[in-house]
């Protein structure tokens, strides 16, 4: 399955959560479906879109953020999951799109490609929910379900390596930080 | 056969701690991320008993930036508790998230392996503490007397929030070890 499905099909749902993107390909497909002011990129600092997901989280206890993650940034800051898992933020849904790969720099294999089970990890480090799922239909149920459980969840989706064509989008950084936080503000 | 070298056993300073802990919570922080190291015990069993603050135990300081930053951008205010190798360990972070997308950071960090300093591993990390604060263009004040914590706290958070930039304090050993400093001292 492609990222770009899975985030179509959950696209009309993400309209009342926060949501936090790592950057690269997520962030451009997402873009591309449709961005909201509720939809905040972070192109770089790998590893700390789960981070952001929790501060969020924490300060908004009410309110549903989903985090879509990558497998390089995940590997980048595996210590984060055992946050996360210690913190247990009820409102908090992290998605990681694992296509094996470092796609925006080249399509280098990480670790997943070779055995490493994301989605054990995060098992494994506390984090109460979680689950593998390699089509759209279980993607989406996923998804549901873990709004529905209301309770910390780590979605692996296993995903192609494709991506756009074009990672630079017209949606300044600076732009977008400042409508993700008014959003925030009022919400 | 070589001398062992001393440990150094000086306790930390509850009372300066807790100067510190009251001027970062009517500064209006409500959220600390902290990775312990032996200057912040005192700091972060106040944050932990207190039902007002929201105590995040990270496994890695950098961690603490993303957390920041989302709770900034909710409107929650928070400070950063680690040692300066800590910040060491959050450049990144620092850089391509909170410098890249102008969002206030209000970090406290122990200025260890500076003087006085008798661990002779923390003398790398404070030797360039100051050189990479400088490098990165982040404002910084030393806090070493308890006197003057609460005014510099609260500037450091004002300055943080009007540039929109982080902001850095660090905790001298003058300040937080008993007994390290100059005896009667006063500055204007």
């Amino acid at each position: 399955m492609t990222r770009l499905d899975c985030l179509r099909a959950i696209h009309p749902a993400l309209h009342d959560r926060a949501v936090v993107t790592i950057m690269g390909a997520v962030a451009a497909e997402l873009q591309a479906i449709g961005h909201r002011p509720n939809f905040f990129y972070l192109q770089h600092a790998m590893g700390l879109a789960s981070s952001m997901g929790l501060g969020i989280a924490l300060s908004k206890p009410a309110l549903p953020v989903v985090v879509f993650d990558g497998d390089g940034s995940v590997l980048m800051n595996l210590g984060g999951l055992t946050t996360l898992a210690r913190y247990r933020p009820r409102n908090l849904t992290h998605v990681v799109f694992d296509n094996e790969s470092l796609l925006s720099v080249g399509g280098f294999p990480t670790a997943t490609s070779t055995g490493t089970d994301l989605a054990a990890m995060a098992a494994a480090a506390g984090i109460p929910r979680t689950t593998t799922v390699r089509t759209v239909e279980a993607f989406t149920e996923a998804f549901r379900e873990a709004a529905t459980s209301r309770d910390l969840t780590t979605i692996v989706a296993k995903v192609e390596a494709v991506g756009p064509s074009a990672y630079v989008t017209d949606l300044a950084l600076l732009e977008n930080r400042f409508q993700f936080q008014r959003y925030l503000r009022h919400v | 056969m070589p001398e062992a070298v001393a440990a150094s056993v000086s306790p930390v300073s509850t009372a300066h701690s807790r100067v510190v802990y009251d001027a970062l919570k009517s500064a209006g922080v409500r959220l600390m991320s902290a990775l312990p190291e032996t200057w912040l015990v005192h700091l972060i069993r106040l944050a932990e008993d207190d039902p007002e603050m929201t105590l995040v135990r990270l496994a890695k300081e950098e961690e603490g930036v993303g957390i920041s930053a989302g709770a900034y951008l909710a409107g929650v205010k928070s400070a950063m508790l680690m040692q300066n190798h800590g910040f060491l360990a959050s450049i990144n972070g620092i850089v391509s998230c909170a410098q890249l997308y102008r969002i206030p950071l209000l970090m406290l960090m122990s200025d260890r392996g500076s003087f006085g300093e008798p661990d002779p591993w923390q003398t790398e990390g404070g030797a360039v503490t100051e050189d990479l604060l400088h490098a990165l263009r982040i404002p910084y004040q030393t806090l070493d007397e308890a006197a003057i914590v609460e005014h510099r706290v609260h500037q450091a958070q004002t300055l943080a929030y009007s540039s929109n930039k982080p902001v850095a304090l660090l905790l001298s050993r003058d300040l937080m070890i008993e007994g390290s400093g100059p005896a009667a001292v006063r500055r204007v």
